[in-house]
């Protein structure tokens, strides 16, 4: 990838957070402790202010690169989970990567992701929506469709009972929300294929 | 020093401060002991960063046993050991007890020149599983 390229993702990416921040901490204050938005735009806004440096790195470099200064610079549980997505997905990422090494590569970060909050799928978090991000990956599905399948499972986690994190502590009153970490994880892949769709 | 060290990590720098007085005060001096507490900006919450620099200045070639109070600050903290990396981190432990306890539990047996893994094992026996 370019470096021009990657450096496009990255701003795609800290605009959709900067741009949903506010919606990103309702959601959180609704059933978490209300800081999502805000550290999640944190995050990304440090990135986006390395992002020269980061697109000149080869991409599994540039990758590491970013899921570190999200671990250092988010906070909350958020900085590890979204830091380890990245960082795992550097780490497994051919530097030119074709649809098989993504989807393999992609597969393996959501398993790092899972061991890192110790959750799996349908316990309302990031991975309800990484999961089928995944699943139509493999399937050959086109950008569009994959960020239509993000939005689709992000609203999925509304009926669902939190049992991970903050939320979990809520039992039963957390049905009926929309999880702030799937919000932001669709919001990511949507911006990001959207950018590899303009291309 | 070759005493366990002991790391106490809260969303809350004046929970973390209080129980790292705490332990000073009921079991003294020769246990190395750091603490953290707050996201960096001012807010409850963890910072990798901050664990890491606590563990630093905890650190002990008999090993680091940290004490952690919500979620995030245990995924913060298991964050901050992968980041140190080996071989060190395979002598760090992230405890399953409660804070204030555990710590005041851990670092008495610290002070004794127990191992990192009666250390840990003494914080746990606080958990009910």
């Amino acid at each position: 990838m370019a470096a021009a390229d990657f450096s496009r993702l990255i701003a795609a990416a800290a605009d959709t957070i900067a741009a949903h921040a506010e919606e990103l901490t309702a959601l959180d204050q609704a059933i978490g402790d209300g800081d999502h938005g805000l550290n999640m735009k944190r995050g990304f806004e440090a990135v986006r202010a390395e992002a020269d440096a980061f697109s000149a790195k080869p991409l599994p470099e540039a990758l590491k690169a970013v899921g570190t200064k999200l671990v250092m610079t988010v906070g909350g549980a958020s900085g590890p989970l979204f830091g380890t997505l990245f960082m795992a997905l550097g780490k497994d990422l051919p530097a030119a990567p074709d649809r098989d090494g993504l989807t393999a590569a992609f597969g393996k970060a959501i398993e790092a992701v899972a061991a890192r909050g110790k959750s799996q799928v349908g316990q309302k978090t990031m991975l309800d929506v990484l999961q089928p991000v995944y699943e139509a990956l493999a399937q050959g599905k086109t950008a569009g469709e994959i960020a239509d399948a993000a939005d689709k499972a992000a609203e999925a986690t509304v009926p669902m009972k939190a049992l991970r994190g903050r939320a979990s502590f809520l039992g039963e009153r957390s049905i009926g929300h929309m999880d702030a970490g799937a919000r932001s994880t669709a919001l990511l892949v949507r911006a990001v294929a959207e950018a590899i769709e303009g291309n | 020093m070759s005493n366990v060290g002991i790391v106490i990590v809260s969303h809350s720098p004046l929970v973390a401060e209080g129980t790292a007085d705490m332990v000073r005060q009921m079991v003294g001096d020769e246990v190395p002991l750091a603490w953290c507490g707050g996201n960096g900006h001012g807010g409850l919450g963890t910072s990798v960063e901050a664990i890491m620099g606590a563990i630093e200045k905890a650190w002990s070639e008999a090993g680091v046993a940290i004490l952690v109070d919500l979620g995030g600050a245990e995924t913060n903290s298991e964050m901050a050991v992968e980041m140190i990396g080996e071989p060190r981190s395979h002598k760090i432990v992230v405890c399953n007890a409660p804070i204030v306890e555990g710590a005041v539990m851990a670092a008495t047996e610290s002070s004794g020149g127990a191992s990192l893994k009666e250390v840990v094992a003494t914080a746990h026996e606080l958990s009910p599983s």
